[in-house]
């Protein structure tokens, strides 16, 4: 592909004392994708993001934003990305669309016109001239959107944007994070240590623990690899597991005990193998699709810590 | 001009601090003050017809003298203070043999006694109050993370808070003037600008009363003089705030520190001049009036041009640790 990435990290480190917070990180985030950054609390998600925001130095390793060099370029790169660190913080005595002028004051071309579009984009028509203290969180949160929308970014990075959302702002941020990808083609990093979150929203994953990043895939292969997991319950499982291991359809397949046997299998073919059990009078009690997900995969990566 | 440029983010954050009213608060306890000290005025000057039957103030200026005859002549009284004793006394029997009144009557000798005492205590605590969150409160309230992540580098935005301090300095110095003005011509009358005012007084090298700089000036000069001295002491306090309010991200530990350096030097100043090197201090020549008046200073060998090079020298080692710290650090 000739297109080139808007967010490039290339071997960061960032050590505070003898600590090594972030251990030698990288990866890339293209136009048009919603990439997913998870992790447990503590991981280093929101150190990766200071990093990419400029609040913090790295000690070593490169960070681009747009081609330009975080670090040596500040302004530039900054020009191109707008971002919520953690909470949206903002002015609370100030009111909604003062706080819009006064981040539009410190951006190049940012007109009353274009605030009043963000303002429309993120729906705080009714409530924008009154003080940001009397917003709710998830009023916050679109104010917080609309600030890092201001100055028509190519990537956008929201640190935990669904904490304190319920489920009915989480799914409209999601709606809303789609929609703008889909007209904008900008790029946005979004974390969460909510799997089940970013399993919906991301279109590539890169999972972190203890300040590595143990794996970068898109999410429809990291759940493809895992989706398959069957479980049959059976009368006599070793005769069973016979069967099953001759089949086409079936990758892998394991005696549990006596009466199960777990397979790795297509789907598609469950009632074909089920068939196939029945005539050689094995009695088959259950079939379960064993609910994998990114989860699982989580877990096997890196060893048992756990993610909600 | 290209945005983003200075003036806007001078805008940003005069809206920041007008939001969040300090100013109005610095007006009313302003007022307040004033509001005092003329009445204590007014009580002052009732008083003194009842007792002597007529204001004048050659009457006035001679039983001061005297006062300070009689002072003089009990013994164990301490060296330096017998030094501005007799400092003092010599200017005021200068001021009765040229036929000048030191305090004449009206509204702008209120303001030059209202400058002349705030200098070191007043002011000083207006700017910091409205101050001294500049930075700190960004850190609390965790707004320093969208603010240093916008396209603007970090000394531009430090260097946006410094000018807005300055800013603040000379409207707090305006509306003392007007306050002042206002409030205290009510009773004292509105006149008074052309008034002559006697400075250049001076010790000689020996520590000896001299005569030879001593110049008239009217009223409204004098003032200006004043208000420029005082405005340079509370822009160095502005400063230190701003420096303080870089280093230390609790805003209530900041004013702690700042009225701390306030109050020490308003002691030191008045405990000893055995303590030489501390001339040196910041908050030991922060009485830049004092050389107007000419009254003895604290500490013997300081002079005006010796005063405003120490604080020009404390103000630019204080905006390089701000400076220098802002633009380096990592924020959490």
């Amino acid at each position: 592909m000739s297109v080139k990435p808007t967010v490039q990290l290339e071997n960061v480190t960032k050590i505070i004392g003898k600590k090594t917070i972030i251990n030698n990180i990288s990866f890339d985030i293209y136009p048009g994708e919603v990439f997913g950054f998870l992790g447990p609390n503590g991981a280093g998600k929101t150190t990766t993001i200071r990093m990419l925001v400029g609040l913090i130095k790295p000690t070593s390793g490169k960070i681009h934003i747009c081609c330009f060099d975080v670090r040596k370029q500040f302004v530039q790169a900054m020009q191109r990305l707008g971002s919520i660190v953690e909470n949206p913080e903002l002015y609370k005595y100030l009111s909604g669309r003062e706080n819009l002028q006064m981040f539009a004051r410190m951006l190049p071309d940012v007109d009353e016109e274009r605030i009043q579009e963000v303002i429309d984009l993120v729906d705080l028509t009714a409530r924008i001239d009154d003080q940001v203290r009397t917003y709710s969180l998830g009023m916050r949160q679109r104010l917080g959107i609309a600030q890092a929308l201001l100055g028509r970014p190519d990537v956008l990075i929201l640190d935990e944007p669904t904490n304190g959302l319920d489920p009915m702002g989480i799914k409209d941020l999601r709606l809303f994070i789609r929609k703008l990808v889909d007209e904008t083609g900008l790029s946005v990093l979004v974390s969460s240590h909510i799997l089940s979150e970013i399993e919906l929203l991301a279109d590539r994953v890169a999972i972190m623990t203890h300040g590595k990043i143990v794996k970068v895939g898109s999410v429809s292969d990291l759940v493809g690899a895992l989706s398959a997991g069957v479980d049959w319950r059976v009368s006599d499982s070793f005769r069973a597991l016979a069967i099953l291991q001759e089949s086409p359809h079936v990758q892998a397949a394991e005696l549990y005990d006596d009466h199960t046997v777990h397979t790795l299998m297509d789907e598609s073919k469950t009632s074909i193998l089920n068939e196939a059990l029945m005539k050689a009078g094995i009695e088959v009690w259950t079939i379960e699709r064993k609910v994998q997900t990114l989860e699982d995969l989580f877990i096997s990566l890196t060893g048992g810590d756990h993610i909600v | 001009m290209s945005n983003p440029n200075m003036v806007g983010l001078i805008r940003n954050e005069v809206m920041k601090i007008a939001s969040k009213k300090r100013l109005a608060v610095v007006g009313v306890i302003l007022v307040i003050l004033v509001s005092m000290f003329t009445y204590a005025q007014y009580r002052e000057i009732q008083e003194k017809i009842e007792k002597q039957g007529t204001l004048d103030w050659r009457v006035e200026l001679q039983q001061e003298i005297v006062d300070r005859q009689n002072r003089l002549a009990s013994s164990g009284i301490q060296d330096e203070f017998r030094q501005f004793l007799e400092f003092d006394l010599k200017q005021k029997q200068y001021y009765l043999d040229n036929d000048i009144n030191p305090n004449y009557p009206g509204a702008p000798t209120f303001i030059r006694i209202f400058l002349s005492q705030g200098v070191t205590l007043v002011l000083p605590l207006f700017i910091i109050i409205i101050m001294a969150d500049i930075v700190s409160g960004e850190y609390n309230d965790g707004t320093i993370k969208t603010l240093l992540s916008r396209p603007v580098k970090r000394w531009r935005i430090l260097m946006a808070k410094w000018l807005t301090v300055l800013l603040y300095t000379s409207m707090v110095m305006a509306a003392t003037v007007i306050v002042c003005y206002g409030i205290s011509g009510i009773v004292l009358g509105y006149d008074g600008w052309t008034a002559p005012i006697l400075t250049g007084f001076q010790a000689s090298a020996s520590g000896e009363f001299a005569t030879e700089y001593i110049h008239t000036l009217p009223m409204w000069k004098y003032l200006l003089m004043s208000a420029g001295l005082a405005w340079v002491v509370t822009a160095v306090v502005g400063t230190i705030s701003l420096m303080i309010s870089v280093l230390v991200k609790n805003t209530a530990t900041g004013i702690g520190a700042m009225m701390a350096v306030l109050i020490a030097g308003t002691l030191l100043s008045s405990i000893g001049s055995s303590w030489t090197s501390s001339k040196y201090l910041v908050n030991l020549n922060f009485d830049l009036i004092n050389y107007l008046e000419g009254q003895a200073p604290p500490i013997e060998g300081m002079s005006l041009p010796f005063s405003l090079t120490v604080l020009g020298v404390w103000t630019a080692g204080c905006l390089a640790v701000a400076f220098w710290n802002f633009t380096q650090k990592d924020m959490y």
